[in-house]
Order: structure tokens, then sequence, then C-alpha cells
């Protein structure tokens, strides 16, 4: 794994740098607070990775999401993907864009135009792009469709005709048509159904090493996100609070709450989680975060410097870095 | 614990689609039973008719579906074919139910404080100044918050945590003797459903109500309940101690469930492993297979499975199957 | 099927008044205004005149149904414009936003707040009495209950996950308005297009009755109402009747076919596969 120190490095393929989105809010006549659902998070992810992003709602991992593809502008900071800059001046080219990065969507049903087949889904882009044309159209259609399991006479179909795994599929393909480097995955199963799941993960994971790929793979589901992830970055309130490679993070998490997501999670097997290690309450609002450590006010081991000054991200061990002021003594 | 007649009994339920002048059997031969204070989950996909077997127990069934045989006892007494005026006397008193989206089931219109409240007064015949203060004792109890004002809010003004603290409040307020839980926390964080489920668990062991949780999340369901039934495309294929159907299941539709979810800490033990698959989807409610529903995607399946629908049957160790090929 | 019954009963009324329009020259029995006979001034249905003379000595069944010709296509027409106008406005303030948006809603509620009648009498007042002011006046009129449909459907269908999808596809947003959102919203346009021909052929002939619409000597359904006045009172129903009722069917069958198009179309959308 990279030294945190080397972190600006060149190899990176998606690097975010001190991201800050945020979102006026109109609270009564004149006034304005802004909505900060990033504020101030750098990460990187490197060519054939996949980077889990971990975190409840209200974190701004959907934000950052967006701001990645593009589609919100940052208030701050800046993101370098592939040769591209994304930052707070003009809009980025988004026909460049769209050859870098593409994205899976969380909900099939409502993820695919109704009125549209599967070829023209697929085949749009390709024509927009001017990569293709003519029959090599049908072919590169016909060659994804195979790629995701599906066979070359759904092309002609229209979504509703399809179960929620197989529109899944579809989207899918229709993320990877352009062939872009990163992909993000924002909660790609959560919609389907149990037994559907193992296999758009298997699916996704395949992918990843035919086509070399890259992954942000956003979930709220750790055991899918233990399962993909090669490093793991967890998100609270617009903050980042924990990065490190997938083991440092199941094994020996660093920040309370990892272990409070952890120590939730109702698994089959592990025995229930010791009242000391969860998080109590609920998530605060997005526009009054708690001063200081945004985590304090639901935090078991809360001290009154948590109030007072936020903590920043250090290094506990070989690019495994916490922001929480007790992050050693806690290990 | 009362060891004589179970709390609810659902014996050989069938529930009816009415879809343009066919019907289909949604939901055919469940049968389970709850004794007091037991902890019973039931759980399935999408589809697989549990949500429409918990609103059968509720006798909340609406046009299209139906009760088409069978029979639910409470407390020993045939509910099923109770009318509408029976039912309300049981609803909020014997059993109550909390639902997967409280914003629907609040009314947006009223406080919390007094929607609690109006079951003290409906149930117990409480005058309105008493069920109020009752009503701050119920938000005490369910570990809301300064729950003098938090009486006052109106459920778009609380989080969605809070409004099922207040479900439960509303819910437990008449001490029933069942709950019916539909996916109560489905739509919460993670970290809040765990605070939730330990309510939930703490508030009904302590007065004696038995929970009929309802739910697609395995997991969670083998954290909280006793007993667990498992559902497939309308068929009971499977009912044991929450311990035994997941660490040993015996039908292959629960192997399967149970061997295709990714766990935490697998992969530090075994590495990473391709997930195993449940070939094939869910049937629908129209396109039932013969025999065994669960035929088309079983690795076990032989003849007999694709022609006669398998019985529920009892297997060592307590519980029942409904399989030819179980384990 | 209650719904079907709309949609037939709906589409034979107006496939009859389409069908009188197209074969007008064919099935009429006399010219509409070349064959005025003084001398058969007032005549009651009979075996010549199948639903009898007016003033003018002009066959009232021939007039009505080259008058079809003239009543559809103002209706069919400005409601095109209509329609067209009302769908660019709320297509592009819903998808877009912001300071257009508001504009678009401003401009739709002053619309709304003028009877529409008065505004299409003020334009003709501009433009002069005649068919093509007719079409103009009517056609900028009514576009406002199309232009909240199409604003509130542009609101609801851009975030959905497809409409993402396209952005991040490097669609531009004229492509995605085309071809994303505008398939998915012609259903209830469709709807409200037909009932707006509907209320386009009443306003036809209530201009037309004021004498600011179609100028004689063609007919058309309101002028030929316009005409008739005087024939109400002095007992010779069948002049003002027939036009009337033309109209009333006319508009009836319109009404209907979009009730049952609107039924048709509704569930479509909202198919989802099990």
């Amino acid at each position: 794994m990279l030294d945190p120190a080397q972190q600006h490095t060149s190899e990176a393929l998606l690097d975010i740098d001190a991201l800050e989105v945020h979102f006026p809010v109109r609270m009564g006549f004149r006034q304005h607070r802004a909505l900060k659902a990033v504020d101030g998070v750098s990460l990187q992810v490197r060519p054939g990775e996949c980077l889990g992003l971990v975190g409840e709602s209200g974190c701004g991992k959907s934000t950052l999401a967006l701001a990645i593809m593009g589609l919100v502008a940052p208030t701050a900071g800046r993101i370098r993907l592939a040769g591209h800059e994304i930052g707070t001046e003009a809009p980025p080219d988004r026909m460049a864009l769209a050859r870098s990065v593409q994205m899976v969507f969380q909900d099939p049903y409502a993820s695919l135009n109704p009125r549209q087949t599967v070829r023209r889904t697929l085949a749009d882009p390709l024509r927009l792009h001017g990569i293709a044309n003519g029959g090599e159209v049908d072919d590169r259609v016909a060659a994804m469709l195979a790629k995701v399991g599906l066979r070359p006479e759904h092309a002609d179909r229209y979504p509703h005709e399809f179960s929620g795994g197989q529109r899944q599929r579809i989207g899918i393909a229709r993320a990877l048509i352009l062939h872009p480097k990163l992909v993000i995955c924002d909660e790609p199963v959560s919609a389907l159904d149990v037994s559907i799941r193992a296999q758009i993960i298997n699916l996704l994971l395949e992918l990843k090493d035919d086509l070399d790929l890259s992954y942000l793979m956003i979930s709220h589901d750790l055991g899918v996100v233990e399962h993909v992830s090669d490093r793991v970055a967890v998100m609270y309130l617009g903050r980042l609070v924990e990065t490190g490679a997938w083991r440092q993070i199941f094994d020996t998490p660093g920040h309370p709450y990892t272990r409070a997501l952890i120590a939730a999670i109702p698994d089959l097997f592990l025995p229930v989680a010791a009242k000391t290690q969860k998080a109590t309450g609920e998530v605060p609002s997005a526009l009054h975060p708690p001063p200081g450590c945004h985590f304090h006010t639901r935090c078991p081991m809360k001290q009154d410097l948590c109030v007072q000054r936020e903590p920043t991200l250090e290094k506990v061990d070989l690019a495994h870095l916490v922001a929480c002021h007790f992050a050693v003594q806690s290990r | 614990m009362n060891v004589g007649a179970p709390l609810l009994e659902v014996v050989d339920l069938r529930i009816d689609l009415a879809d343009a002048g066919l019907r289909h059997a949604a939901v055919e031969g469940v049968s389970f039973s709850i004794p007091r204070g037991e902890t019973f989950g039931l759980v399935g996909e999408s589809g697989c008719g549990k949500s429409i077997t918990a609103l059968a127990v509720m006798g909340l069934l609406r046009p299209p579906l139906a009760i088409g045989a069978g029979r639910i006892l409470l407390e020993g007494r045939e509910i099923q074919a109770l009318p509408q005026s029976g039912l309300k006397r049981l609803r909020g008193r014997r059993i109550a139910m909390i639902f997967q989206e409280p914003m629907t089931a609040l009314n947006p219109l009223s406080s919390v404080g007094r929607q609690i409240a109006e079951m003290f007064v409906l149930h117990e015949g409480a005058g309105w100044r008493q069920a109020q203060d009752k009503a701050v004792e119920a938000l005490r109890m369910v570990r809301v918050p300064s729950p003098e004002r938090r009486a006052k809010d109106y459920p778009h003004q609380l989080s969605g945590g809070m409004r099922q603290r207040v479900m439960i409040a509303i819910a437990l307020a008449c001490r029933p003797a069942l709950l019916v839980a539909d996916e109560p926390t489905t739509a919460l964080d993670v970290t809040v459903q765990s605070e939730i489920i330990d309510l939930m668990q703490e508030l009904c062991a302590e007065k004696g109500t038995a929970i009929l949780m309802i739910s697609h999340d395995l997991g969670l369901v083998a954290r909280m309940c006793r007993r667990v039934a498992v559902m497939y495309a309308g068929r009971l294929v499977e009912e044991r101690a929450a311990h035994d159907v997941f660490r040993a299941p015996s039908h292959p539709y629960t192997q399967g469930l149970v061997a295709s979810m990714p766990r935490l800490g697998a992969r530090a033990a075994h590495g990473r492993n391709r997930l195993q698959e449940i070939k094939g989807v869910v049937p629908s409610i129209a396109a039932y297979p013969p025999g065994c529903r669960f035929h088309p995607r079983c690795g076990s399946a032989s003849d007999v499975c694709r022609k006669v629908p398998p019985e529920q049957t009892g297997i060592e160790g307590g519980g029942t199957v409904c399989c030819y090929h179980h384990a | 099927m209650r719904l079907r019954v709309n949609l037939v009963m709906g589409g034979a009324l107006f496939a009859l008044a389409v069908g009188a329009a197209v074969l007008a020259p064919l099935i009429a029995t006399h010219h509409p205004f070349l064959d005025a006979n003084l001398m058969n001034s007032e005549l009651p249905p009979g075996s010549e005149y199948l639903l009898g003379t007016d003033k003018q000595g002009r066959d009232i069944y021939s007039r009505i149904v080259w008058g079809a010709q003239i009543s559809l296509m103002v209706g069919v027409v400005s409601q095109l414009i209509n329609t067209v106008i009302g769908t660019m406005l709320g297509l592009t303030g819903g998808y877009w936003g912001g300071k257009w948006d508001d504009f678009v809603s401003g401009l739709t509620n002053l619309m709304l707040s003028i009877p529409s009648l008065i505004f299409a009498l003020a334009i003709i007042a501009v433009l002069g009495r005649g068919l093509m002011s007719l079409l103009i006046a009517l056609g900028l009129t009514n576009w406002s209950f199309t232009c909240r449909i199409a604003r509130a459907s542009a609101l609801s269908l851009k975030s959905q996950g497809y409409v993402q999808a396209a952005k991040t596809l490097g669609y531009s947003d004229m492509r995605i308005m085309l071809t994303q959102l505008l398939p998915n919203m012609v259903g209830p346009i469709i709807v409200i297009g037909t009932l707006g021909m509907g209320g386009a052929i009443l306003a036809e002939a209530a201009l037309s009755f004021l004498g600011l619409g179609v100028q004689p000597p063609w007919p058309s359904w309101g002028s030929m109402l316009s005409d008739a006045r005087d024939a109400i009172i002095t007992g010779q129903v069948w002049i003002p009747l027939f036009p009337g009722l033309a109209i009333f069917f006319t508009v009836l069958g319109l009404n209907l076919l979009g009730d049952g198009l609107r039924d048709v179309l509704d569930p479509q959308s909202k198919v989802r596969s099990a």
C-alpha cells in the first residue's frame, strides 16, 4: 500500500483534494445557511482498485459521487480524474468526462428509460461519442450484453419486461459501454432481492478484473463492502473519519464511529456486540453539525476536547488514517 | 411463561389474489404458532407473501386479497372470520402493528402526543388530560429525550428513528399481547436500526408482549428472534429455532440464501471466494411452478419435486421443513 | 370496460366530424354559398334541403359539412400551436429551473388569470379579422394548461435515474429533454391536447358569434350560429339547432376521446415486471 505521505502521486486514477460542496439553504427571509454536504474530503483511488465508501444518511457520499461525475459543482478543492480537472471554475467537459467515469445507480426500476429499448439505451451513447457507427454498434451492444450475462435477443425489449436483477445488469452494461476507467457504484444491490445480490456482486467483481476497472463502491452494507473493497473510507456528516485497507478497517477499526457501524450490524454468526461500542441517539442534521468532532454527540468515548477541537486524519498505521483525538489509545 | 395454548396460531392459511377473474393462491398452506411473549421471525424476499400474512393476522386484507382458507386463532379464539367490528376491538388492545414507513402510518396533521393519547382514550376510556400525561410517559418509555416537548411535535419535525419510536409507543400503549412489526427498521440507518431493535426487545420482554417480526434481513431476524419461519413464493419452507435455521439450514433455499450473503470476517478467514449464487429469479404470483415452487432454482430437485408440492414435515431438533431433500 | 366506451364513442364522434370535413366536396348536396336562393330562404328540413335553409337560402346541411373543415382546422391547428408553445416552455422551465422557470411560471400564472376570450379578442383587434388571426389568437391563448402539465412532468422526471445516467453519458441538455423527458411526458399532453381541441372549437364558435371569427361567406359552425341569432326568436329553430348540435357532438366526442386516451395511456407508464 502506498504511504499516505505520497498521496498526491500522479499514479492515482482519481485524486480528490480538500473537496468541499456546500449548498445554500434558505432559513427564513433573507437568511442563508450553508449545508456542508462535503466538508473537506481528500481521497485517492488507484488504477485497478476498489475503494469502498461507507456512511449513513447525511454523510455526503452521494454528493461526493455527483461531484466526481461533474454533476454538482465543488465549492472548494479539486478533483483530478484521468487527466481531467474538476474545480471551482468552469464546468467540466461532460463528453470527455463521460469516457472516464460512469455510474451504476441504486434503483433498477428508475434508472432505465421506460420508453427506450435496451438497444437504444446502449447504442445511443456509442453513436453520440462517435465510437462506432452502423453495424459495429450492434456488435458492441451484443458483446456488452453477453458480458453482463444477458442474451442478444434482450436488446430489443423494453425495461418493464425484465426483472430487477436483469435491469441492474442492463444498468451495468450502460455504465461500461463507453469503457470508462472508473465506475462509481451507488448502492448497486440494496434495491435487489437478497437471493439476486450475490449474482450482481460476482458480476461486478468479474468485470473489474476482465475490463481492468476501478470502482468506488458506495454502500451501507458492510458485508458487501468488506467483500469487494481493497481500501475503505468511512464518512460522517461530510467528513472522512477513517481510511485504510479493508483488513485494517474491519479487523482493527480505529474510529469509534467505524466501531459503532460494525457493532450495529446484525450478523448471523457474530455475538451481539457490547453496548459500549454502540452509537447512541440520532444522526444530527447536516445543517447544524455539532462543533469540534461531528461525532461527539453520539460517541461513547466523548471528552471535552472533542467538543472544542476538530480532529484531523492522522496516521495510526501504514496507510491507515483515523480522525479522532483518542485513536491511538483506543486501538 | 404460560406453556398452555399458544398466543397466536395460524393453521393452513391460504390467501387468494383475485386478478381479472382468475384466483391465484398468493400464500398457501402456511402454519405456525407463537407462544406468549416470544419473538418470532417471518423472513423472505419481496413477493414471498410475508407482509400479506401479517395483514391477514391483523384482519387488514383488502380486495383483491382475501383469506381463502385456513384458520387464525388468537388466544384460542378464531379470528379469521370475524367482522370488522370484532376485529376493531382486538386491534390496539390485543394486537398492534408497526410499519416500515412511519411517515405514512402517522397522521401528519396531528401532534405525536395526541396520537399516542388517542390510544388511551379509545381503548382504556381515559379522559384527555390523563391520556396526555400517559402519552408523555409513553414517550419517555421509548427513550425519546425531552418527552414533554416532543409530544407537541408533528411527525414531519422528527427524524425517522424518532418517528419509529413514536410508532412503538402507540403500538405498546395498551399493552397488547402481540406486536406485529412489518420491516420496521428497513428505512432507517444501521446505527439507529440497532437501537430500535434493542428497544423493541427490551420493552416487549418487560411487558410480556410477543413479537411477530417480518423482514427480508436474515441477520436482523437471527439476532432478534427465538424462532424463525422462512417463506418462499407464498409457502413456508422452513420453521425452526433461529439458531438452527441459520447455522444449519435444512431447506435448499435457506441454504442458498445463507451461503450467498457476504459475511463479515469471512474474507479475513477464507480469502475472497466467489459468492454462491442461487440461479434464476423469484417466480411471480401468476407463474408459480407446479410442485415445489423452488424446484427450478434448486440443485437437488428431482421428479417428485416437479410434480407434487412437499408437505410440512417435522425434523429432529424441533421445527418443520417443506422439502423432499432437506438436510 | 368503462374506459373503452369513452374511447370508442369519442373516437366515433370525432371520426364522424373528420369524415364530414374530409368528404365535404362529395357529400354536400349544394354549394355552401353560391347556391343561395332567396326564394328558398328559411325552409324547414325537407327532401331537397336536408336540414333546411337559412335566411339567405343556403343549404344548412352543406354548410355544416363544409363548415366542419374550418371548425376542425381551427381546433386542430390552434391546439397544435398551443401544445408546442406550452410544451417548450414547461419542459425547459421544469428542467432548467432557476430564473427561467420563475419567468415561465410567472407568465403561465399571468395567462391563467386573463380570461382567454378577452385575450383572443385583443389579438384579433390588433391583427384584424380573418382566419389567420383567429388561428394565431387561439394558438396564443390556451397554452398555459399544457405548460403546467409539461412543467410538472419535467420536474418529476428529471430526478429519475435514467436522466442522471444520460447526463453522465455526456448527453447535452437539449438531447436529454428531447429523447429522455419528452417521450415520457407524451401521455398527459396528448390528453390535454384533445380536450383543448374541443375548447378551441367552442372558442371559435364564440368568436365567430361575435363576428370576429371566420368571415363570410365561408361557413363555420360558429358563424352559422351568429347568423341565426334572429331565427331563434322568430321560430325557425332548425337554423341555429343543427350547427349547435354539430358543435356539441364534436366537442363531446373530443372530451370523451381525451378521457379514454388518459385511461389507456396512463397505466402503461406504470408497468413494472414482477
